[in-house]
């Protein structure tokens, strides 16, 4: 295995995961913990009380300056000018063709300052793509912080109950898609309540010298660590999607019915004239989610089939352990795309019935 | 932990020949345990062949789907359908509660290409 993990690169956290008994694996160049005690635990853990997770992999890209607020509204899916200092918002950074080149989230942390999230695969994409946007006369400093701050995010119903410890900020007032800079644990750090797991929950990015402390207090606080594998399962329950399985340069906003977060008619949006091309035109195809019927899991990649016939592809799917039943997310004709719709999927050679199920397949009540 | 009344094969399927020339089948800790909770079995037909190294059903855990080759040539007589129900009877009682599918042996010989416990240690060690 040695020559496999050869060149990633490793978060500060790393010898914690090894040291809680993490099973390593390589992801977007970097050494991830997928599981420690076991994904199933994990995601109960999320979904009852606590968990904890290394995102320090993701991308974590600055931009200030007077012209920042003008500039990110040329580049991403939604209103920048309209976004208020304190508030996050999730969306997509398209091409002019309106190709998905990542979703991300974007902070505002004060009037002429935003803190983009973009996945860890794609940070170098999203760095090339949005310098290409810079022109010499923009007041525009982009900083890669990727490496001198890092990221956890404690998700879950006990998540407030565990960070009111360990903060001085009212977290009863820090509402969902706001963002502080305060201390955790005496450290500063932005704390967001955001995440990716369909439960309540927060996304702390602190110093990179910090970071490993913070770790320790949450864990000694209570919280549950997890893995890759359990945040996969999590973000699929609800309804969340992943770039490089369910969206990519191949697909737009639209077919992956992200429409709420997507506005197109923007003086000045590169991707603007493209997606208003899709919107105002009828669609070959959507993402649908959908429930196994029949005995089998669908995985990424596998046909969706009528009859004989293929008619789509599934982008992702899994057991849910929440649900107790398979379920998946998949690319079929807008005729296949009403709930309760059947089709097939093509599990290695045979075909198992599958329902079109409306998203999210889970929501916290 | 791998017990001394089973054989093995390099595949971590186990054997445990019972009486009348029937032998039980399962996955080892080991295999379990590296692929994870298993939440998906699926298990030969009643009477149908199996063929010793030969592919007979797979086992999914959350991340990874793994093949499972059987260890013994024969008919399958009976099929664990607990574990049909319960995919986690794998993990939590590989060798017992998890076993997989019987198997009437058609060929007491094969037995003889299996491991013993102590030689499947010895393959595990190696292939860590």
């Amino acid at each position: 295995m040695a020559e496999l993990h050869e060149g990633l690169r490793r978060t500060p956290i790393y010898g914690r995961h090894v040291a809680l008994g993490a099973r390593i694996v390589p992801f977007a160049g970097w050494e991830m913990p997928v599981q420690y005690s076991g994904i199933l635990d994990e995601v109960r853990a999320v979904r009852s009380g606590s968990g904890l997770f290394d995102v320090s992999h993701m991308g974590r890209v600055e931009i200030t300056g007077a012209d920042s607020p003008t500039f990110l509204n040329r580049l991403f899916s939604s209103d920048v000018l309209e976004l208020r200092t304190g508030r996050a918002r999730y969306g997509v950074i398209c091409t002019e063709g309106g190709g998905i080149v990542d979703d991300c989230i974007l902070y505002r942390l004060a009037e002429h300052r935003f803190m983009l999230v973009p996945n860890a695969s794609n940070t170098p994409a999203v760095l090339e793509w949005i310098y290409r946007w810079v022109v010499a006369r923009d007041d525009v400093r982009i900083s890669d912080l990727t490496d001198s701050t890092s990221m956890v995010a404690v998700q879950g119903p006990g998540a407030e109950d565990l960070l009111a410890d360990l903060t001085s900020l009212d977290l009863s007032k820090l509402r969902l898609f706001r963002a502080r800079e305060t201390t955790v644990g005496g450290n500063n750090v932005l704390l967001a309540r955001t995440g990716y797991t369909g439960e309540d929950g927060f996304e702390i990015m602190p110093p990179s010298s910090n970071v490993v402390a913070l770790w320790d207090f949450l864990i000694d606080g209570g919280a549950t660590p997890c893995g890759l594998g359990a945040r996969d399962v999590l973000r699929l329950e609800a309804g969340l999607l992943l770039h490089g399985n369910d969206i990519d340069s191949t697909t737009n906003p639209y077919e992956a019915g992200m429409d709420r977060f997507i506005d197109p008619d923007r003086e000045g949006y590169v991707a603007g004239g493209a997606l208003q091309g899709i919107r105002n035109g009828s669609l070959r195809r959507v993402l649908v989610g959908f429930t196994m019927v029949g005995r089998g899991i669908a995985r990424h990649g596998f046909p969706i089939l009528d009859g004989n016939e293929q008619i789509g592809v599934v982008s992702s799917g899994s057991y849910s352990p929440t649900l107790d039943t398979n379920i998946g997310l998949g690319y079929v004709p807008t005729a296949f795309s009403a709930p309760e719709t059947r089709f097939q999927i093509d599990v290695r050679g045979r075909a198992v019935e599958a329902e079109v199920t409306k998203l999210p397949f889970y929501s916290r009540s | 932990m791998n017990p001394s009344d089973l054989v093995y094969s390099e595949e971590h399927e186990w054997v445990r020949v019972e009486s009348d020339g029937i032998a039980a089948v399962g996955i080892t800790e080991f295999a379990a345990g590296e692929l994870g909770d298993v939440v998906f079995v699926e298990l030969p037909e009643l009477d149908s062949e199996v063929t010793q190294f030969g592919q007979f059903g797979e086992v999914e855990s959350v991340k990874a789907v793994s093949e499972l080759y059987s260890p013994v040539s024969g008919k399958v007589v009976e099929r664990n359908e607990s574990v049909v129900e319960k995919p986690e009877l794998v993990n939590e009682s590989p060798f017992e509660s998890g076993w997989l599918v019987k198997v009437a042996l058609s060929d007491l010989a094969e037995l003889d290409k299996l491991m013993t416990a102590e030689q499947y240690d010895t393959h595990l060690a190696r292939e860590q």
